[in-house]
């Protein structure tokens, strides 16, 4: 398939006894936004260091535009861009000498790669002699990803770049990446924050080094149509606890501001209001909700754990 | 710019900005050899005497003249027999001369302050010559290659060993594990770059610092501690770009074996610099210790180099005096740079 | 709000760098019991706030008083009033569950009675009771947040400063978090918390956001929203941070 940028199949990959990876397969297309989405400890670091070339899996194989990980490392090598979870620059190095070096060592140099650059670093431009050590996260993330955008990869691996960072700082970072893969970059980004498994083409969740479903995110949420509903009242904590022992409620959480609630097939929502209203809480509110990748994580998560 | 070029420029910035490191690196061994050679002494000077004689002759007074002359003594005056273990207690004098006449010989008797055994030893040494002269058959002593036995000499080739293998394993081991600790090391892998090339961008910084280092540290051995300069420099220079090159690997062996910039730095410190002050003859003879120690001191670069340092320097021999020391360095350094590349070519996958 | 006193105080809080104001003359209360968010962009200044507000950072001007101690004269009266957790693990990953535990009881001055019983009833609430012997480093990662909400809470803290305390843990984990979180509140507990998760602000009692080291708005979640119009706080917070003009630095 040469439409398939990245092919990740049936890797595995412990720290001992533990298992960072189990059976991990996934495919991601040419010019795709693939969101890698699952909690801290999922298995999302030790994935992209074999996609990194840094670790070998341990079993299955992976390639990226056709070039296997192991054995055509150094190849693959010079087509893609990586950014580890960790901030990885130089911090005694100003923002120009950073650029510059991770620049030189594909070859490259910061004119040639200016123009692919300039939408993330103009905000750095200010500053071209600062030191890394001294930028605010944001900026450090806005650096870290120039420096991997240096040499112009055809394949971009984020680990976690978003993490930490306010939601308008995310938004901006996320239209910086569509803008990227609109010009025809493959994007493979992982996070914990579900809420932006909607800004990618397609997502895989991940998680105990699983992955759980993969599809665009419409799809994937699609499974719980109808299934789901919102519930409110004044108060909020007395709800919680009657809903629980509502019939017909499989699963309720707190969601923002509303309680969410994941139903078998025989909910009826007025016989759910009669019920709340016999156990003191007459106000509720309960009305069918649009399922995110959060609601799915949650079935998905709990059912494994039971 | 070329990418070896990149790499070495970034080692250099990163040398260049730490500002405090690179001042000490520079200053310490500077530092070090102005001590020794001009502060810290084990040289035997100002050794007070008195002398002690039951009547006056000939010979006492002739005893007298000698230590006057000698820069190395203090003629602390004449006492009688009985009184000189009472100055000595009383730290009035560091040695005593009893002269005493038995059966028409003079018997000279020799008292040193020996708390001090460094200066007691040599003190004794030096008295027993000086008195020996008061005997009939005098006893000639020449001592070769330091006439005056100053201890700078000594101490030169003993902290050039030191510093070289501290600064250059320490910095070497702690910049490149620093790399593995912040992830760059992760970016450089990732890169197209061959990890040798990484490597050796890491070395040659170094490299060229610990020349500098040589050069403050040969200048002013040349110059201030008036080691005689000969054609024996050029092996002198020779051979402590061999060892320069040979810390160098031992640095990069301890980085390939420990993940933290300071268990880099205490592996450094434990494994060289202990072993290189008390095992390498910088301080303690090599022959004076249980064969066991002298066995392992066989292991410790330093010794060999240190061993023949001291015959290029002091003995000024011939490089043919050194090929011991040159072939065991030289093997050290294949063996410890074959190792340590084999071992973070492994790491690496 | 409450009638009673407030247990923090920030008034007329400042703190510069060089020309730099970090935090520019911000003052508010909190009452003892509320669950307090404290959000604000990356580089707003929430961290050196946090910082003074815990007696680890004087400020330039203005002053901080919790639980009736003054931050920069008496900052050990602070401490010692005060639990702390942060996002990052901060724990002693080669010493046991109840060992950590037993470390943060003795940093406090605890004695053994009411250690013992202040561990097991954390304990027993955390369901950590069955893993006090295993090495903190090996925990998954939901436990060893449990495990550092229970340190941190060891000896019972009138005030807990929470610093992004869910990053990175999964939706389950966090809402059993935030159970955590609403239940010591409930006993008394006075809880100063910060996010990225704006779904969680909408469980605390009032919420302040910090745009450019001044504090740009201080609701409930209700208020905040029904002034703005809107219905979810982070659209609150997208209003309120985006006449941010310092660029994150």
């Amino acid at each position: 398939m040469s439409d398939t940028a990245i092919n990740v199949s049936g890797v595995s990959y412990s720290y001992g006894d533990i298992k960072a990876l189990d059976k991990v397969s996934f495919a991601v297309r040419s010019g795709e936004l693939f969101g890698l989405i699952g909690p801290d400890g999922a298995g999302k670091s030790t994935l992209y260091r074999i996609l990194a070339t840094l670790a070998g899996p341990m079993d299955g194989s992976a390639s990226i535009l056709g070039l296997d990980v192991v054995g055509e490392s150094r190849r693959l090598r010079s087509i893609i861009g990586y950014m580890p979870e960790k901030f990885s620059l130089y911090p005694d190095m100003s923002v120009m000498e950073n650029l510059r070096f991770f620049a030189s060592l594909y070859g490259s140099d910061v004119d040639e790669c200016y123009s692919l650059i300039e939408p993330v670093f103009r905000q750095l431009a200010r500053f071209p002699d600062r030191m890394a050590g001294a930028l605010s996260g944001g900026m450090k993330q806005k650096l870290a990803l120039s420096c991997a955008l240096a040499h112009r990869p055809s394949v971009l691996l984020l680990d976690e770049p978003t993490t930490g960072v306010d939601a308008v700082s995310r938004s901006e970072f996320w239209e910086v990446l569509r803008a990227l893969r609109d010009g025809g970059m493959t994007i493979l980004v992982s996070t914990s924050y579900m809420d932006e498994a909607s800004m990618c083409d397609r997502v895989a969740m991940i998680d105990n080094g699983r992955v759980l479903a993969a599809d665009t995110p419409e799809a994937l949420v699609a499974c719980m149509d109808g299934s789901l509903y919102e519930a409110r009242s004044g108060d909020m904590y007395r709800l919680l606890a009657a809903l629980r022992s509502t019939p017909g409620v499989a699963d309720c959480y707190t969601f923002g501001a509303s309680i969410h609630l994941a139903v078998t097939d025989d909910f009826d929502s007025e016989a759910a209001k009669r019920h709340l209203a016999a156990a003191g809480i007459p106000d509720a509110d309960i009305v069918p909700a649009k399922a995110t990748i959060e609601d799915l994580f949650i079935k998905l998560t709990s059912h494994a754990g039971q | 710019m070329g990418i070896f070029a990149s790499l070495i420029k970034k080692e250099a910035l990163h040398i260049v900005r730490d500002r405090r490191t690179m001042l000490l690196t520079l200053l310490m061994p500077l530092a070090l050899l102005l001590l020794f050679g001009f502060a810290i002494s084990t040289e035997v000077n100002n050794v007070r005497v008195v002398v002690a004689a039951d009547r006056h002759s000939g010979v006492e007074r002739g005893v007298i003249e000698r230590l006057r002359a000698n820069e190395y003594f203090t003629f602390e005056g004449l006492v009688a027999p009985t009184d000189v273990e009472a100055i000595l207690r009383g730290g009035g004098a560091d040695a005593a001369l009893v002269m005493v006449e038995r059966e028409g010989a003079v018997r000279t008797q020799l008292i040193v302050d020996a708390s001090n055994p460094v200066m007691g030893r040599s003190a004794a040494a030096y008295l027993s010559e000086v008195a020996a002269g008061a005997a009939d058959t005098p006893l000639i002593t020449t001592t070769l290659y330091n006439p005056q036995m100053k201890s700078s000499y000594n101490f030169v080739p003993g902290i050039m060993g030191m510093i070289f293998i501290l600064i250059c394993a320490i910095m070497t081991s702690v910049s490149i594990v620093s790399e593995k600790e912040n992830g760059t090391m992760n970016l450089l892998l990732v890169s197209p770059v061959k990890p040798g090339m990484v490597i050796f961008g890491k070395l040659v910084p170094y490299f060229i610092l610990s020349c500098a280092i040589l050069a403050v540290m040969l200048g002013v051995a040349y110059s201030l501690l008036d080691i005689p300069f000969s054609e024996s420099a050029i092996w002198v220079v020779a051979l402590s770009l061999l060892y320069i090159v040979l810390s160098l690997s031992v640095g990069l062996l301890v980085s390939t074996l420990v993940d933290t910039q300071v268990s880099a730095l205490v592996v450094s410190a434990m494994l060289f610099m202990l072993p290189v002050v008390m095992l390498s003859g910088m301080i303690f003879p090599i022959e004076n210790m249980p064969l066991p120690l002298q066995w392992i001191s066989g292991i410790i670069p330093a010794r060999w180099y240190i061993a023949a340092m001291r015959k290029l320097m002091i003995q000024q021999l011939d490089p043919g005096g050194i090929w011991l020391e040159s072939v065991i360095l030289f093997a050290m350094t294949a063996v410890v740079l074959g190792v340590a590349i084999a071992k973070s070519g492994l790491k690496r996958s | 709000m409450p009638v009673n006193e407030p247990i923090i105080i920030a008034d007329r809080l400042t703190k510069r760098f060089g020309d730099f104001t970090a935090v520019d003359n911000i003052s508010f209360e909190v009452y003892p019991g509320e669950i307090f968010g404290f959000l604000g962009a990356n580089g707003a200044g929430k961290t050196t706030a946090m910082k003074m507000l815990c007696g680890l950072s004087r400020p330039s001007a203005g002053k901080a008083v919790i639980v009736g101690h003054d931050a920069a004269a008496d900052s050990e009266g602070v401490k010692r009033s005060i639990g702390y957790m942060s996002q990052r693990f901060t724990l002693y990953s080669s010493l046991t569950v109840g060992e950590n535990l037993e470390l943060f009881g003795s940093v406090y001055g605890m004695t053994a009675e009411e250690f013992a019983r202040r561990r097991d009833l954390l304990c027993g609430e955390l369901g950590l009771d069955g893993k006090l012997g295993a090495m903190a480093g090996s925990l998954p990662p939901g436990w060893r947040q449990k495990l550092a909400f229970a340190a941190a809470t060891i000896h019972n803290p009138r005030v807990l400063f929470l610093d992004e305390p869910t990053g990175g843990v999964d939706p389950v984990g966090r809402r059993g978090f935030w159970e955590l979180i609403c239940k010591a509140a409930s006993e008394g507990m006075t809880v100063f918390v910060t996010t990225h998760y704006l779904d969680e602000a909408e469980y605390c009692d009032r919420v302040s956001i910090m745009v450019d080291g001044k504090i740009e708005a201080l609701d409930t979640p209700a208020s905040l929203k029904s002034s703005l119009g809107v219905s979810t706080m982070d659209e609150v917070f997208r209003r309120v941070a985006a006449s941010a003009s310092r660029a994150d630095n």
